[in-house]
């Protein structure tokens, strides 16, 4: 096992390295200047000097391989450089909506399951029954609604009615619970709602095929009830493919609630890496996007070692 | 006891009669409490001196004071704010300033004229590595002298007209000669002013919260206590922050629509205020191109747009309207509406104007249905509405207009590269000087903000020629001329139409009032909350 998660680790290496080459390569072929979009935007009239000079600084005019280089002897003393458009350093930046945008996951993906296992368990149980139609109803409007317009909802609600709109700027949960949780409960019960609907189905499938099995079929001959058969039996088994999709959703909601992030305001990974992208930040896209690329190998990893948790005849030897 | 009684009545009466003759109490300044505004984008550094938007000017520009200033009450009158008072020789040549005594900056240390210097020779003659964009602005000054601590003279090369105006500029924060020598980039990432308003934090894409200067050489002033500038880039939040209350104003501007939204949400709770605005939009012509070389096509397509009937729609729907030439219509360089109309496409008489500019394509030989491509940002307001107005006006000449939007960083790249035909373009700054206004047209190898990829030589010259011509009548005669190069002989830039400022906000914030440009403000010394 040790070994099989070493080599995991290993593997990293190069699969980040190549991420790092092709978004080095794509983000300069897209077309844009950070200088002109900084400087030249406001309207004011700047002087072809000036341009240049500013170019100069960020080392945009250095030949590619040489800024590829500098980027990569950063990353080797573990500095991802800082961003060309606010000239803080890039982990900084990262490190600053990283906070948030972890909360923001984890009371997703808590919503999600709190609400997928059991609406998931209750439809396969009573298949076909009006349980089990209520659920689907209930899945497949969450798939068929975006959490963003959802969002927006909840805010015209809590306007119209309560006069009242989420906080605009984050507290940290470990200085204000109450003020954080007020800003962050809206959009994860929209983003969760939406997670839960794909990880009900998934639920519900996967259980019924479980429910199908012979050593199921057996338990219910012996006579065990229906609750420990479906805990002890059914349900743990059927969770492998229920942890793969809460696994990669949850890397996704890292950096991919761009949308959601701009309805609530929420300083978080997703508009971060909209400005940057927009601004031609090159630097901080770089940074970004290996954040991104490193959250998703280390879920499938997760997922991975928690399929041999849950299952003992999964093994990495 | 008769007499007393009457004596009584008398002195009430003169009683109520002098409480009725103050301004009404709502009008006083009233002490306290913290604003909270919206901002909608984020300063990319902290240094007035390099940037150019305004969303470094409205969380920062609190913590520092200028030199002389606009009175946002008056505007565009120039009125003191570190220099006290200021002379000016004959010639024009020489301007004195003396400095206000007993001025703090932040960490306690006194303002003198040499930090006055050291902040506008770092302006005019940035050292090496340190940018500062108004560089170009400031190349009439040949020197700047502190013979004393409360005096500054700036000598200049010639007699630089607007020369206080330019001075004025909101970007100019007085810095302080220690830090700069110690380190000239040190204001990137720091703060230290004399503003009403000490820095307290800056939590990137949340907030910039300052409180307020007590030893503001100001008596009384600031009144409030504090501000938070919240930034939110999402109109559709920064709307439900207006409705909800948690923000009570934003400065640079909402479109009619938004306006309407918060009346009819808010009621009187609400205060509109409304002022033509100092920013435009242009359509440039790629002349390095066919047809766009040609100056008769160039011409229909000016002819082609009736901007009297679109400025009564469009204002309907987006926050631009008035009609104009080169510089702000209501400005003192205005081009009045007698002459206006004398310019091609400002006609009052469109059918015939598109009689023309048929004509004119015909000449030129562009066949019926000619097909180009509208550059354009991908920006609703008022870019899109500006638009596709545009390119319906063009379908009725007979042309076939696609109009592309792209990313904000893609349209600059195209415009640059010179891969556009024609493009919505813009210009905007802090007051109406045609020094500032006009260097965009300027040939393109002098301004880097010209697209059109012209070389003119004499709009050259006149851009000169005014930029050194104190007299304001024979400066006013020479923009004259370069308005009717630029829009009726060459068409190298269509005017479209003048942006229209609206800025909705709380009955709550008092002291505010909404000046043509969106770079002065705020002006948070002067403003105070109601309850």
């Amino acid at each position: 096992m040790n070994r099989y998660i070493l080599s995991r680790f290993l593997l990293m290496i190069p699969t980040l390295l190549a991420v790092a080459v092709l978004i080095f390569l794509l983000v300069r072929v897209v077309p844009g200047d950070i200088v002109e979009l900084r400087l030249v935007l406001g309207g004011s009239f700047v002087t072809p000097r000036v341009i240049e000079a500013e170019r100069a600084r960020l080392g945009l005019n250095k030949p590619l391989w040489n800024q590829f280089a500098d980027w990569m002897l950063g990353m080797l003393r573990l500095d991802l450089g800082r961003s060309m458009w606010s000239g803080e350093p890039v982990a900084r930046e990262i490190g600053l909506r990283l906070e948030l945008s972890l909360q923001l996951a984890v009371m997703a993906t808590l919503i999600a399951t709190a609400l997928a296992i059991p609406l998931g368990t209750l439809a396969a149980v009573h298949r076909g029954g009006w349980v089990d139609n209520v659920v689907q109803v209930f899945s497949v409007a969450g798939l068929a609604v975006p959490s963003f317009w959802l969002g927006i909802l909840f805010i015209l609600f809590l306007l119209t009615v309560f006069q009242y709109l989420p906080p605009l700027t984050f507290t940290s949960l470990w200085v204000d619970p109450k003020a954080n949780l007020a800003q962050l409960i809206w959009p994860a019960l929209a983003v969760g709602y939406r997670y839960s609907a794909v990880a009900t189905r998934m639920t519900r499938s996967a259980l019924l095929e479980v429910l199908r099995e012979d050593y199921v079929r057996t338990a219910w001959a012996k006579g065990l009830a229906q609750q420990i058969i479906l805990r002890r039996h059914a349900l743990r088994n059927a969770m492998m493919p229920v942890v793969t999709v809460i696994g990669l959703e949850f890397a996704f909601l890292i950096g991919g609630l761009v949308v959601t992030e701009q309805v609530f305001n929420l300083n978080g990974i997703g508009k971060l890496i909209v400005d940057a992208i927009s601004q031609r930040d090159y630097t901080l896209i770089q940074g970004l996007m290996l954040l991104v690329a490193a959250g998703y190998i280390l879920m499938n990893f997760l997922v991975d070692l928690v399929y041999a948790w849950i299952d003992p005849r999964v093994s990495y030897q | 006891m008769h007499s007393i009684r009457s004596a009584t009545g008398v002195l009430l009466v003169l009683l109520l009669v002098l409480v009725g003759s103050v301004p009404g109490t709502a009008q006083q300044p009233r002490a306290g409490g913290t604003l909270n505004y919206i901002v909608t984008a984020e300063p990319p550094s902290f240094d007035g001196h390099r940037e150019t938007t305004f969303a470094l000017l409205h969380p920062i520009k609190p913590h520092y004071n200028l030199l002389v200033k606009f009175d946002t009450r008056n505007f565009p009158k120039v009125v003191p704010d570190l220099a006290e008072s200021w002379t000016v020789s004959k010639d024009g040549m020489t301007w004195t300033f003396k400095i206000r005594q007993g001025v703090k900056f932040h960490d306690g240390s006194t303002l003198t004229s040499r930090d006055i210097k050291a902040t506008f020779d770092r302006l005019a003659f940035p050292p090496e590595g340190v940018i500062s964009v108004r560089q170009a602005v400031y190349q009439g000054v040949k020197s700047i002298e502190a013979p004393d601590p409360q005096t500054v003279v700036f000598r200049l090369k010639w007699a630089v007209p607007s020369f206080l105006e330019k001075l004025a500029s909101p970007f100019n924060w007085v810095y302080k000669a220690e830090i700069l020598a110690r380190d000239q980039r040190w204001y990137e990432r720091n703060v230290m002013g004399t503003g009403p308003f000490k820095f307290v934090e800056y939590v990137r894409g949340s907030r910039w919260v300052g409180r307020k200067n007590e030893d503001y050489f100001e008596r009384g002033k600031p009144y409030l206590d504090g501000y938070n500038a919240l930034f939110v880039r999402s109109r559709s939040v920064m709307m439900a922050a207006l409705r909800s209350g948690q923000a009570l104003i934003e400065f640079r501007g909402v479109s009619p629509a938004e306006r309407d939204e918060l009346r009819g949400a808010l009621g009187d709770r609400i205060q509109v205020q409304e002022a033509p605005w100092s920013c435009n939009l242009i359509i440039s012509f790629n002349t390095k191109k066919k047809p766009f070389d040609d100056v008769r096509v160039r011409r229909a397509l000016t002819l082609a747009l009736d901007r009297w009937a679109g400025s009564r729609a469009l204002s309907q729907i987006a926050f631009v309207g008035p009609v104009g030439g080169i510089m702000r219509p209501g400005s003192e360089f205005a081009t009045p509406d007698a002459d206006l109309v004398k310019l091609a496409g400002y006609g009052r008489d469109i059918q015939q104007a598109r009689a023309e500019a048929r004509r004119l394509l015909r000449e030129a030989g562009v066949p019926e249905n000619f097909t180009f491509v509208l550059h354009n940002r991908d920006v609703s307001m008022p870019y899109e509405h500006v638009g596709i107005f545009a390119l319906d006006q063009w379908r009725q000449i007979g042309l076939t207009v696609q109009h592309v939007q792209a990313e904000t960083a893609k349209y600059l790249a195209d415009l640059r590269a010179g891969t556009y035909d024609a493009a919505v373009d813009f210009a905007c700054d802090y007051v109406d000087d045609p020094d500032i206004q006009l260097a965009k047209f300027v040939s393109s190898d002098v301004s880097p903000v010209n697209y059109g990829g012209y070389i003119d030589r004499q709009l050259d010259l006149m851009y000169f020629q005014q930029s050194r011509t104190a007299d304001k009548a024979t400066r006013l005669q020479v923009v004259r001329r370069f308005e009717k190069r630029l829009l009726h002989d060459q068409v190298y830039a269509v005017y479209v139409l003048w942006w229209q400022r609206i800025i909705p906000h709380s009955r709550r914030l008092q002291g505010y009032k909404t000046t043509t440009n969106h770079y002065v403000e705020p002006d948070l010394a002067e403003y105070w909350l109601s309850e």
